[in-house]
């Protein structure tokens, strides 16, 4: 129970797009279409919901405070929390080019269809904010942080299609003035839609 | 000659006509997240000027060492290294904005500034330019992130650096501080509108 709701707050009270503005710069770069928006989308859920229990197994087991006791009572006050930057960061690097190539064998017509995105995701904000979040808020086991992750990954999945379609509907519908255009006008549609979001805050199962 | 040109260009160039925020759209993230207040902006945009620096000229004295299929991760290592030494000088000297600030310190890894930066600029030249082109960026997305957090401080509380500006007569007038400025939407439309007048000036950044 705790974890669906977990798992529904993370699509939309604490979306990423539009309650933190993480992965903006890949979601400003790729939303022109619906199509490859939805490509990307895929990408990063399928990468947020890998990384974060990874990098939670990593923060319990290895660099929290204290989390070395299984190796013996001599490491209980062994504190590498300094490095969990460095960690997490190599995990998600190592893990996107693991998923490329696994996806390359495995199934090249995804990988046409995602390839170009994969290595994108390496840098994608949303990706490495998960794993600080889940530092951040202490989750308590290693499915709070896959529901997590999947809550994340699913709402910035949402935010990216919603906003290219809007995108798509507005370059041939309407007249924005011109230095607005393209980016300034995503912008401003980005920032109602967060104000719209807000509406589900303090929603509780 | 040509070379000091060049340098000198490298240095201006994004500070506004090839602004790595308004006009690359890179580095977005922490423009919106951190700049509710001033002071945070400041330290922030101070961070980023020091990281893109140091990694730029770290990447320039590899680049001929670095095999082209693990590059990426290579940056990202050299990047984190100087992260966490800022993350942890933040938190012995300035420990109350560091909380503030929270996870977006360790978001500089993955600010697509410096991963642009140094795929675009390190990879490719020596290090005095891309030094150079650190700083340059460094201060472009610093000048974007203090004006936009000078707007949002004013305007939403009515205070700069915590100092209060608008005078107590005006809120005894009726004067009320805009609650929505703290919001963090209103950061994306303090940035459209920093790039409406950018792009009104300058005719040919604009998109058909």
């Amino acid at each position: 129970m705790e974890n669906l709701n977990i798992f529904i707050r993370s699509i939309f009270v604490d979306n990423m797009i539009f309650a933190y503005f993480l992965g903006m710069c890949s979601f400003l770069a790729v939303s022109k279409n619906v199509k490859t928006a939805f490509g990307l989308g895929i990408a990063v859920t399928f990468m947020l919901v890998i990384s974060l229990p990874i990098n939670y197994l990593l923060e319990t087991y290895v660099l929290r405070a204290g989390a070395l006791k299984w190796l013996g009572p001599e490491y209980a006050d062994v504190d590498l929390s300094f490095l969990s930057l460095i960690l997490f960061i190599a995990v998600i690097a190592s893990m996107t080019q693991l998923v490329e190539m696994a996806v390359e064998k495995y199934s090249p017509a995804l990988y046409a269809s995602l390839g170009i995105f994969l290595p994108l995701i390496a840098v994608n904000c949303a990706i490495l904010g998960g794993s600080l979040f889940m530092q951040q808020r202490d989750f308590g086991s290693v499915w709070t942080a896959v529901c997590a992750g999947g809550g994340w990954g699913i709402g910035w999945l949402l935010a990216i299609t919603a906003i290219a379609a809007i995108r798509e509907r507005i370059a041939t519908y309407s007249n924005i003035p011109k230095p607005l255009r393209g980016i300034g006008i995503t912008f401003i549609l980005t920032a109602l839609m967060g104000v719209a979001f807000m509406s589900f805050l303090g929603i509780k199962l | 000659m040509a070379e000091k040109v060049s340098n000198k260009s490298v240095l201006f160039n994004p500070l506004s006509k090839n602004n790595p925020v308004i006009v690359q759209v890179l580095g977005i993230c922490s423009v919106l997240a951190v700049t509710a207040k001033l002071e945070p902006s400041i330290v922030m945009g101070l961070s980023v000027i020091a990281v893109l620096a140091f990694s730029n000229v770290i990447i320039s004295l590899l680049r001929n060492t670095i095999p082209t299929n693990i590059r990426i991760i290579v940056q990202l290592v050299v990047v984190a290294g100087l992260v966490v030494i800022v993350s942890q000088l933040l938190e012995a000297y300035a420990y109350d904005v560091s909380k503030q600030l929270s996870v977006f310190i360790g978001l500089i890894i993955t600010n697509c500034i410096l991963m642009g930066r140094l795929e675009a600029f390190a990879m490719a030249n020596r290090p005095w330019p891309s030094f150079l082109d650190g700083i340059g960026n460094g201060v472009g997305y610093a000048i974007i992130l203090i004006i936009v957090g000078f707007f949002r401080e004013l305007l939403g509380s009515g205070t700069l650096l915590g100092y209060q500006i608008v005078p107590q007569a005006f809120y005894e007038a009726g004067y009320v501080n805009n609650g929505l400025m703290i919001l963090p939407p209103m950061a994306l439309i303090v940035v459209a509108c920093i790039i409406w007048v950018h792009r009104a000036r300058n005719k040919e950044l604009q998109e058909d």
